[in-house]
């Protein structure tokens, strides 16, 4: 891996764009060109060489970038981290999860040495160089979650199992779409998931939980699910509403091509050894729709999937001001022609 | 799941420790560590005999920061289909065996205020591991711990030398019963309790409990059934398209994997209801053994756990 990091922002100038490499290898989560709930979940086994899903954690050009732009949001927003008392062990087991995950698929980027529970931890994009003992917190400059989160992208949620529920409560949660860490923490899983339309009545939670309860060590499993946002904004939080809501008044059929991001989620859930708790991993991937249109398959089934998609599901998705202005600005690269089934480039 | 993942171990210690338990120590065979895990945990134990593969679930007493090998305590069961009588008579230390890696469907609550832990005699194991777990002392707990006769106190000097008063001994032969009457109507509001033995012992726990008005979410047990023998029957594989013959000493599970269809499952001890198979036409009745299903849904007959029930009659077909 000779990953170039990028320096770019996903705020006021908005910097942020994909690679043609980037592009090549985004997770469309539209494997046809309808889209509708499911209960689409895989075992999170090693993907193709180079795709999102090679590594336990995907690693790419935006990572130092996302790191820090993590730690603008938490510098005014402390509580976007949040472990409630009960949680510490299971904060100790994502931390090694995530070191030891990173150091075996990414070694020139980091390193991992054990000496029983001394630790020695390389950070090379980031300039960290830590050492300290597993399991002692006072020996970390911050909580083991937060140490640790902060040097991954995508956001966390670290879930407790007991009464037969998961119960959210700890994570890091800085690139969500729209939902709150501060509000939802202490909740279950079904509370957590009380706003999404439709899926309570497909049943969706009832059997996602009762598959989640049994999860196994070892055996991760993965998921897709997706949004749109106005922007490359990673941070489009509700204690933040004020700062992006307008964005999607922004919105027209000439301008839409830059303005309009498929935004994906690569969500990730992993049984944690001592705690028995679960870490859900949501890592979110933005891509514009003209960086989209280069790929001719996927400009044609995102503007089917976007011009049939569900009242319920353009209105909780956001979508409702600019969904049309995507869809006019989609449609000169649709010829009506067959899409390939599965989500490869072509 | 299936045993995608097993880990071959070999046996490096066994200990008699009571007239009917032996403690057995398995280390990996590739060197290093075994999983990390939390107290409450089992492993699923798979043994191939020359003429069938018993696969039973085992509490993990070791350490959870012990990972060099696991330690199990099995116990020779009277009306063995053989799995424990394989444990106890074929393996020796040097053998091999597979295991899965742990699942815990018996763990500690982490905000409970206070635990409570009822053990009786093979159910010790599983609190031996959570023991390590409440060490930092954090949370108060007790153990107490019902056995036939000092000879039958699998661990106790173990216990005794890591938890002091926290142990409190009831043995069968001197006429000392748990006070379950007395230890369940006071306890400070927050108290789990966590019981682990035989059927009865469970049952009466979980019924002094409801009793006394404990919400059953501080209520825990595990008890893992071994298959029960019975009547020999058939049965017929809708979508595989495949009969099998299920002998008296194999379970359905067992019957079905051993024609090459896979099942999924977890505890393979009628707990986790991860082997929830639908039964398509039943011309008899079923044996349920497990403690998932409801009495409605057993009622019903519209669904099976076959890692240990059974059917009785002329004709089951499931849904696999």
């Amino acid at each position: 891996m000779n990953t170039v990091f990028k320096n770019e922002t996903f705020r006021d100038d908005f910097t942020y764009r994909n690679t043609p490499q980037a592009i090549q290898r985004f997770p469309l989560p539209f494997p046809e060109d309808s889209y509708m709930y499911s209960v689409n979940i895989e075992p999170h086994l090693p993907g193709p060489r180079g795709s999102v899903t090679e590594f336990a954690f995907d690693v790419d050009e935006h990572y130092v970038a996302e790191c820090r732009e993590r730690a603008i949001v938490l510098a005014t927003e402390p509580l976007r981290y949040q472990a409630l008392p009960h949680m510490l062990s299971s904060q100790w087991d994502c931390l090694e999860l995530i070191m030891d995950s990173l150091a075996r698929d990414y070694p020139a980027h980091f390193s991992l040495s054990k000496q029983g529970n001394r630790w020695h931890w390389v950070n090379r994009p980031l300039q960290i160089d830590q050492q300290f003992t597993f399991g002692d917190t006072s020996t970390l400059p911050r909580q083991p979650l937060d140490y640790i989160t902060r040097q991954a992208q995508g956001d966390f949620v670290v879930m407790d199992q007991r009464e037969g529920d998961l119960w959210t409560e700890a994570g890091m949660v800085t690139t969500q779409a729209d939902w709150s860490l501060d509000f939802d923490v202490g909740m279950t899983f079904k509370e957590w998931h009380g706003p999404v339309p439709l899926a309570h009545e497909l049943q969706v939670f009832d059997r996602a939980l009762k598959f989640l309860l049994n999860l196994r060590l070892g055996q991760p499993v993965r998921r897709l699910n997706w949004t749109m946002t106005v922007n490359p904004r990673l941070d489009t939080s509700p204690e933040n509403y004020p700062h992006w809501g307008t964005d999607r008044a922004s919105v027209t059929p000439q301008n839409a091509g830059d303005r309009v991001h498929l935004r994906v989620e690569l969500q990730g859930l992993w049984r944690l050894p001592r705690s028995n708790a679960i870490v859900f991993g949501i890592r979110c991937y933005l891509i514009s729709l003209r960086e989209l249109s280069t790929v001719p398959k996927w400009a044609r089934r995102v503007h089917r999937v976007l011009k049939e998609l569900h009242p319920a599901l353009v209105d909780y998705k956001g979508l409702t001001r600019y969904r049309d202005a995507a869809v006019a600005w989609l449609a000169p690269f649709d010829d009506g022609s067959p899409t390939t089934p599965g989500t490869a480039p072509e | 799941m299936n045993d995608a993942q097993t880990i071959t171990v070999q046996v490096v210690g066994i200990e008699q420790v009571t007239p009917l338990i032996k403690h057995f120590k398995l280390a990996p065979v590739a060197g290093g560590s075994l999983p990390v895990f939390s107290g409450g945990s089992h492993i699923i134990v798979v043994m191939q005999r020359t003429d069938r593969v018993h696969k039973n679930p085992y509490s993990l007493l070791s350490s959870p920061s012990q990972l060099d090998a696991y330690e199990i305590g099995v116990r020779r069961m009277e009306e063995s289909r053989g799995g424990s009588h394989f444990m106890h008579d074929a393996v020796k230390v040097g053998s091999r065996l597979e295991i899965a890696h742990p699942v815990n469907l018996f763990a500690l609550d982490k905000i409970a205020r206070k635990h409570v832990l009822i053990a009786g005699g093979i159910g010790i194991t599983p609190f031996l591991a959570q023991l390590e777990d409440l060490h930092d002392g954090s949370v108060p707990y007790e153990l107490h711990y019902s056995v036939r006769s000092a000879e039958h106190a699998a661990f106790l000097e173990r216990l005794r030398r890591r938890e002091g008063d926290k142990i409190h001994m009831y043995y069968d032969d001197a006429g000392l019963t748990i006070p379950y009457q007395e230890l369940l109507a006071a306890q400070p509001l927050g108290t789990h309790v966590y019981v682990c033995g035989p059927a009865g012992m469970i049952k009466h726990v979980i019924g002094t409990a409801q009793t006394w008005g404990w919400p059953d979410s501080h209520i825990h047990w595990e008890q893992f059934s071994a298959p029960p023998v019975g009547d020999a029957f058939e049965v017929f594989l809708a979508r595989s398209k495949v009969s099998v013959h299920v002998p008296p000493d194999q379970s359905l599970l067992e019957s079905i994997e051993a024609a090459g269809v896979e099942v999924p499952y977890l505890c393979r001890g009628g707990v986790c209801g991860f082997c929830h198979t639908k039964v398509l036409e039943l011309d008899g009745e079923l044996v349920h053994n497990d403690h998932f299903l409801s009495e409605a849904e057993k009622a019903k007959g519209k669904s099976i756990m076959p890692c240990v029930s059974r059917a009785q009659g002329k004709r089951l077909v499931l849904d696999l």
